[in-house]
């Protein structure tokens, strides 16, 4: 894309080369001023970024503002400290194990033997009453659900509900994908098929009569998982959907039959098959079972008294060294007990203190120079 | 394009291959060929002048630059990563995901290279559609096309103030010498006019020129880059042949000056032109501080192997540990489970993929960020500016920003550096008698007139006044051009932007205008003397009639160094002016307004070994043979023949007038100026013609010409007759005392190493304030290699001495050393090394005289390899260009000597004073900003690797991590990416003020600096803490409760965001609003993404569960108690020595401050 202009050859004379292409000039005063213009064209932008002056806040660490800082942080986290100290003194805990490790325990038989569904029972008596609302939790230990091929072991697709994947796992289940004679398998993968499966009941013993706690299992799942992120595939009745498939290896009874009691809590959306999914982060950990149902007697929580759980005892964990324990708490609104977090927050309140004291004794000797 | 056999396509690419790699090139013109198909064309396999710099083309824009990223080391490291996590036995993530980091690292650097090559290709596109003038046999006459259209063989116009398209053989100018004269800015950054001369007798050129004359066939050499030598001829058509030198060749990217047009042969074009075979890219240096870094990167492997290691082996003993296979533990797909030992193995390089942020790729792009937008700032300082040339400083190597930081030697050149280059004549001596110039006299001017007009009257008789000032108008090469035809910058932008190796156009032009010629003017009443006593001109009417509009008054002379151009207008305000200079012919107008044209029968050019040149002219009146030398005093004295015979008798002085003229130089040499001597020779027509031929043997010598020509002109400059000296000042520059001051302060050494006098070097050292009158100043002038020992020897001795003596604990001996160029030689010598070396240390400065370019990159090597510390080198000309490259940073003064210094420097100043800013601001805060900025990265990607690494001891060393992998990948690449980029960038530690205040602040970047092997060991340390911190909050928290995966990684994604972005606030020193910006936006960038990523992902991300787990834990307070712990926790210590450090800190600077005022 250019002009083409003739020009004589013998006769270029500086004078027209200002009409050539590209480079039209105007006449010699608009050249000066474009010369005058462009003589400072390099001249940077004098703006107070470009200059690095912005204007800038340097944080004063004056005496006068570091020590009352160091003691009011120190005095807000001592009364952290005691709120949290004293709330969790306030929760009660009970832990009972039966794994039966020793000869003495109770469910030393049961841990000695596969037979299925082997029955054993715990005692314990109550003096006082166990503050309600009272949360039943199984706890495990040295069970890493958190190893990560566990973890991935798993079809999330199926879990939603999609009935392509109830015809072929992920591959991700491996080597719990099909079974033996390549059917499906329905859930899929190790999380599922290692699924937890001691049973519980709970009675009182009250003036020699057998009361049996009323347990609630509704809601002790997440709401999310509930509701959005496992869901049974929308044919009715439910079994149907899992024709074709076969229950994980380690089941006693397919996913549409794990509550025989509520029909509702089957399939995916089981809430025991929930819990049980939402994998634990530590080796020692426990999961919520049931809560106490706050009706009649136990209004206020457990009542003092003799109590007897009945035990279903399945799971195996003395082969990998592993301990099994039922647990009763209550809860406040930090949580479960925790002392740590208490006198954690006691100590470095302590120590905020501690250090201000120690920079104002120094500050008393020798007078931080920036105070003049 | 009519069909041909692929044969054929076959036998001509051969050709065509053959044609350019042959040694030498036959070309025709083009014109007879006008207008046929391709494949008629006799030129057609050499390259056309259409340029193409970009590196990609847009089809293959993705696999080349992918080739050329993968050259890199780091990026071969991400890519094995990606490769392994997609082995199924050791993958730690879904292989896809684990791709994300290093492509989105390879798409911002080849972003970043797109955009580059883009520019290239504009500028390729602009260049190539630059008019040109092309002769076109149709139209019988030039026609204007595009440079790309130029093609080897064709003839090319070019006109004033015109760049060349492409590499021009001459054929003819508009001058009738057949000269044209061009400026090689662009090319070598030389400002002065070059000569190049028509290739005579090939070309109709009367009455005017007709290419289509040109019949000859043009044999030239293969294209080589050299651009001062190319050898070929021009064969006629009747086998008669032409040379052709570099002095008949335009080269591409030249300007044409001072001829109206010129026409060309095209021998080469495009990429075989020689400007472009010299555009080799930017120069690569690396910083001490990238070395160091290198060092750590190092370290930072070992401790990821370490990790791996560990885990893996935790591995092994957890799998041993296990009396039968327990529920969790999936087998393979197989259904056997590996051995322990096997799957240990596979566990190590899982743990490489899960903690491989360990090392910090990132760091490498941010570095590269944070230097581009430190050289932003540089370059956009104010105070770096220059108004008077309206130059920046320029930074031309990108990545040794922070060396400027760390500098314990500076050596500087002394002329154009320290001073101003401008030369100012001011004082000469002509035989024996001492004339100053500034008051200037009346004498001298009517002595002038007087002989001047009785060497009119009476020509066989000369006079030494004439003489002196003959000589000091004709012994030059000074270019004469006029005002008329004034330079006008064409398009510098474009050439600009083709000759990278160029970056600026020089801005200041060495022709001395209005303004220096005042400087020459004789005062007052010279006018009177001028209009009283000399003869009025127009009787004498100028010879050179076919030049009318000649005057005296638009001459300009543009001189290769600025003494020279000096000397020509100081013989001007004499009434010698210098009218023009041809190749064979020199004319001067004398006071009377005579003109003599005299014949130049040989130019001895000047070199460094001679330091003096001469010209012999042939006298218009007298018809003598007369050499006229110009040189360095104890050049020329050496070389005196018998005293001035005429001028003793008429004085009647016996004195002897070299001794007085040595006396005057001695006494110029004190005052700081330049001298140079002046003497004549007549040679005897006999022994012209004898000389002659051996200078013509000579000149057509191959084998060691340079010598020959040499040993010819030493031959003739003999038995030299003294007419005078001169004296000429080169002012100091501004601010130099108190710049060198301030680098003092800061603790570096100044030495100047210049090719002057001892005695002018030692007065300009007291000038600047490097030289103090209570210094012990050493003068080192040794003949012999014993004295100089015994010297050293001597110096040491008394520092020992005075070191030892217990009066003497608090002062150090103030010691300053002078040595010239012999003696350094000695001094430099393998067995003095050593103690030379011992002595400088303890000398407050150096200077270094007589000393030639390559003792200057020598000393500069020998200070920066035996004291092992970082250098920098300042010089404006092309004698520095040695020392500039040796010294760890290389300083270019863009001044009055051309732009070879700046070429080869780092960064080009344009005044000394700016590397005090340059140095104690700058320098202090690049280096402190990116030495920060590193250690945090380190310290960052530490920090939170480590959370995943503590977590392997609670998952069976399984290699799981308990933060959602796209969590992780945004916490680096989004999250906590700017903060520190940000710190590099802006962070002031220290007020620019208080740096120029304080020059002592300096101190803390020199030798090992804020960034040692303790700093970075102490955050590495840090960062082991805090993780610990940071994880083990939570987990005393969570333990043996119900707590799941994701949900106990949230809180400790969280306190790690804020411990890392306030470990990062506890080290920035002032804040601004991009700071607070950056900061609060980088938290709420992370609950925003987090939030929204929580909310999205329900099945997105198997097997990681992020759904709804951030929002359920906000509604928790036990997330804020456990946030707010592990962040005071993990940051208590950090904050508390950064307290202490800042009340001694502040101690300190209040204790300098006030010691200072």
């Amino acid at each position: 894309m250019f002009r083409v202009s003739v020009l004589q050859t013998t006769d270029v004379i500086p004078s027209k080369e200002k009409s050539r292409c590209g480079r039209v000039g105007g006449v010699s005063r608009s050249e000066k001023m474009v010369k005058q213009e462009s003589e400072s064209a390099n001249r940077p932008d004098n703006t107070a970024f470009t200059q690095q002056r912005l204007p800038a806040w340097q944080p004063i660490l004056s005496a006068g503002i570091v020590i009352p800082g160091f003691v009011l942080i120190g005095l807000a986290f001592i009364g952290i400290g005691v709120a949290l100290l004293v709330t969790s003194r306030s929760i009660q805990v009970l832990e009972l194990d039966y794994t039966g490790d020793g000869n003495g325990s109770p469910c030393s038989s049961c841990s000695q033997s596969t037979t299925v569904n082997c029955k054993c029972s715990l005692n314990f008596t109550l003096d006082t009453l166990f503050q309600g609302p009272v949360f039943f939790y199984y706890g495990l230990s040295n069970y890493f659900q958190n190893y990560r091929r566990y973890g991935a072991s798993k079809d999330d697709n199926q879990l939603y509900g999609d009935l392509s994947y109830f015809t072929s796992p992920s591959s991700s289940c491996s080597p719990y994908d099909y079974d033996g004679s390549k059917n499906p398998i329905v859930p899929c993968g190790s999380i599922a098929n290692s699924m937890f499966n001691d049973t519980f009941t709970l009675t009182r013993t009250v003036s020699g009569k057998t009361d049996s706690v009323p347990l609630d299992g509704k809601g002790i799942a997440w709401w999310t998982d509930y509701n959005v992120k496992y869901r049974n595939p929308s044919v009715t009745p439910l079994k149907n959907a899992f024709n074709g498939t076969v229950k994980p290896i380690d089941w006693a009874k397919p996913a549409y039959e794990l509550d025989t009691s509520d029909a509702s809590n089957n399939g995916f959306v089981n809430q025991d098959f929930l819990v049980w999914m939402r994998r634990a982060a530590l080796p020692n950990f426990r999961k919520l079972y049931r809560r106490i149902d706050a009706s009649g007697d136990y209004q206020n929580g457990l009542p003092a008294g003799n109590y007897t759980i009945d035990i279903t005892y399945n799971y195996p964990v003395r082969v990998f060294n592993g301990a099994k324990k039922v647990v009763f708490s209550n809860v406040s609104w930090m949580g479960g007990k925790n002392e740590f977090l208490g006198i954690a927050y006691l100590v470095i309140g302590s120590l905020c203190v501690v250090m201000s004291v120690v920079m104002l004794i120094v500050y008393a000797k020798f007078k931080f120079p920036d105070e003049e | 394009m009519t069909w041909r056999s692929p044969l054929a396509l076959v036998r001509d690419a051969l050709r065509g291959q053959r044609a350019r790699e042959n040694e030498l090139r036959s070309l025709e013109s083009n014109l007879p060929y006008e207008g046929l198909e391709k494949g008629k064309q006799p030129n057609r396999y050499f390259t056309s002048n259409a340029i193409k710099t970009t590196k990609y083309s847009l089809l293959f824009f993705i696999p080349m630059n992918l080739y050329e990223q993968f050259h890199r080391l780091a990026n071969l490291y991400f890519v094995g990563l990606v490769i392994l996590n997609f082995i199924p036995q050791v993958n730690a993530f879904q292989p896809e995901i684990a791709l994300i980091p290093i492509c989105v690292i390879l798409s911002l650097t080849a972003m970043k290279d797109a955009w580059e090559d883009f520019r290239r290709y504009q500028s390729d596109r602009k260049l190539n559609n630059m008019p040109c003038f092309i002769y076109s046999r149709k139209e019988k006459q030039f026609v204007e096309r595009c440079w790309k259209d130029v093609r080897v063989g064709d003839f090319v116009k070019v006109v004033c103030n015109e760049i060349i398209p492409a590499d021009l053989l001459l054929l003819y100018t508009s001058d009738p010498n057949g000269v044209c004269h061009i400026e090689t800015a662009n090319l070598d950054g030389e400002t002065n006019l070059k000569q190049r001369t028509a290739v005579s007798g090939v070309c109709n050129t009367h009455p005017k020129f007709e290419p289509e004359s040109f019949k000859g066939i043009v044999v030239c050499e293969k294209p080589n880059n050299n651009l001062n030598h190319f050898k070929g001829y021009v064969e006629k058509p009747d086998k008669q042949k032409v040379g052709a030198g570099i002095e008949s060749l335009l080269l591409r990217g030249c300007t044409v000056r001072n001829t109206d047009h010129a026409v060309g042969f095209v021998v080469y074009a495009g990429h075989e032109t020689k400007s472009m075979l010299n555009n080799s890219g930017p120069r690569y240096k690396r910083s001490k501080l990238e070395r160091r870094l290198n060092i750590d990167v190092f370290f930072c492997v070992i401790l990821l192997f370490t990790m791996c290691l560990i885990g893996a082996l935790g591995h092994y003993l957890w799998l041993n540990a296990m009396p039968v296979v327990p529920p969790y533990l999936v087998p393979p797909t197989s259904g056997q489970l590996d051995s322990p030992s096997l799957a240990s193995f596979y566990m190590f390089f899982t743990m490489i993929i899960l903690l491989q942020i360990l090392i910090p790729i990132s760091l490498y792009v941010s570095i590269e960020l944070v230097k581009i937008s430190q050289i932003f700032f540089i370059t956009n300082d104010i105070d770096l500016y220059d108004e008077e040339t309206d130059s920046r400083i320029q930074c031309k190597a990108l990545n040794i920003t922070e060396d400027l930081g760390q500098i314990e030697y500076i050596f500087s050149d002394k002329t154009g550096t320290l001073t101003e280059n401008k030369m100012v004549f001011r004082r000469c001596s002509i035989m024996g008698t001492e004339y100053p110039h500034k008051e200037n006299d009346g004498k001298l001017f009517q002595k002038i007139s007087r002989t001047s007009s009785s060497s009119l009257s009476h020509s066989q008789k000369t006079d030494a006044y004439l003489d002196f000032f003959l000589a000091l108008a004709i012994c030059n090469t000074v270019v004469v051009s006029m005002a008329t035809s004034q330079r006008r910058r064409v398009s510098a932008q474009n050439a600009g932007s083709i000759f990278k190796f160029c970056k600026r156009k020089p801005k200041r032009n060495r022709t001395f205008t209005e303004d220096s010629e005042e400087h020459f003017q004789p005062s007052g009443q010279t006018e009177g003397v001028r209009t009283t006593g000399l003869q009025p001109c127009s009787l004498h009417p100028p010879s050179l009639s076919d030049k009318p509009a000649l005057t005296s008054d638009n001459l300009r002379y543009e001189a290769e160094s600025p003494d020279e151009a000096a000397l020509v207008y100081a013989a001007k305000a004499y009434g010698f002016t210098l009218l023009s200079r041809t190749p064979d012919s020199v004319s001067v107008k004398l006071p009377s307004g005579e003109v003599l044209d005299f014949e130049v029968l040989d130019t001895l050019t000047f070199d460094s070994n001679r330091k003096r040149m001469s010209v012999l002219v042939r006298h218009p009146i007298t018809k003598e043979y007369v050499l006229y030398t110009k040189g360095a005093d104890f050049a020329i004295m050496e070389l005196l023949g018998t005293p001035y015979a005429g001028m003793l008798r008429l004085d009647g002085n016996k004195k002897n007038i070299a001794t007085v003229t040595q006396r005057h130089l001695d006494c110029y040499a004190k005052e700081g100026l330049r001298t140079l001597c002046i003497a004549k020779k007549v040679v005897s027509e006999a022994v012209y013609k004898r000389w002659s031929v051996d200078r013509k043997k000579a000149m057509a010598a191959i084998e060691d010409r340079e010598r020959l020509v040499m040993d010819t002109a030493v031959q003739l400059e003999t038995n030299l007759t003294l007419l005078g000296a001169t004296g000429i000042e080169d002012r100091l520059q501004e601010n130099v005392p108190d710049t060198i001051q301030a680098l003092r302060e800061a603790g570096i050494k100044v030495w100047v190493l210049t090719g002057d006098k001892p005695e002018t070097a030692v007065n300009i050292g007291y000038a600047c304030g490097l030289l103090e009158d209570e210094d012990l100043v050493i003068n080192m002038a040794a003949v012999f290699q014993i004295t100089c020992t015994n010297i050293l020897d001597c110096t040491l001795e008394e520092v020992r001495r005075y070191n030892a003596d217990p009066r003497n604990v608090d002062t150090t001996l103030n010691m300053s050393l002078v040595i010239d160029g012999l003696t350094l030689d000695k001094a430099l010598s393998p067995d003095l090394l050593d103690r030379f070396v011992a002595l400088v240390k303890h000398c407050r400065s150096v200077l270094c005289c007589r000393v030639t370019p390559l003792q200057k990159s020598r000393v500069v090597k020998v200070i920066r390899e035996k004291l092992k510390v970082m250098t920098l080198a300042a010089g404006d000309g092309a004698n520095d260009v040695n020392m500039i490259q040796a010294a760890d940073i290389g300083i270019g003064i863009s001044g009055q000597e051309g732009m070879q210094a700046v070429m080869a420097s780092d960064f080009a100043i344009s005044r000394f004073k700016h590397l005090k800013k340059l140095l104690l601001v700058h320098g202090h805060w690049c280096y402190t900003r990116l030495a920060n900025m590193i250690i945090y990265f380190f310290y960052k990607n530490v920090a939170y690797v480590n959370l995943l690494f503590w977590y392997q001891f609670f998952c069976g060393f399984s290699a799981t991590a308990m933060i959602d992998y796209w969590l992780m990948i945004f916490f680096n690449l989004f999250f906590t990416s700017l903060p520190p980029i940000m710190f590099g960038i802006m962070d002031k530690d220290i007020s620019a003020e208080m740096l120029l205040g304080v020059p002592e602040l300096y101190k803390t970047g020199q030798g090992e600096g804020d960034y040692r092997f303790t700093t970075f060991w102490v955050s590495i340390l840090d960062a082991f803490y805090q993780s610990l911190v940071c994880f083990f909050v939570p987990y005393l928290v969570y333990q043996d409760s119900d707590i799941d995966m994701f949900t106990f990684g949230t809180p400790l994604n969280t306190s790690a965001l804020f411990i890392i972005l306030l470990h990062l606030s506890i080290e920035i020193k002032s804040w601004t609003v991009v700071h607070w910006i950056i900061m609060l936006g980088s938290v709420a960038l992370y609950f925003i993404v987090t939030l929204a990523y929580s909310a999205v992902c329900v099945t997105c991300n198997p097997p990681s569960n992020p759904y709804w787990i951030l929002q359920s834990q906000m509604e928790d307070p036990m997330f804020y108690l456990i946030c707010i712990l592990s962040t005071v926790v993990a940051l208590l210590p950090r904050m508390y020595i950064h307290l202490q450090i800042y009340y001694y800190g502040k101690a300190t600077i209040s204790r300098t401050g006030v010691n200072q005022h």
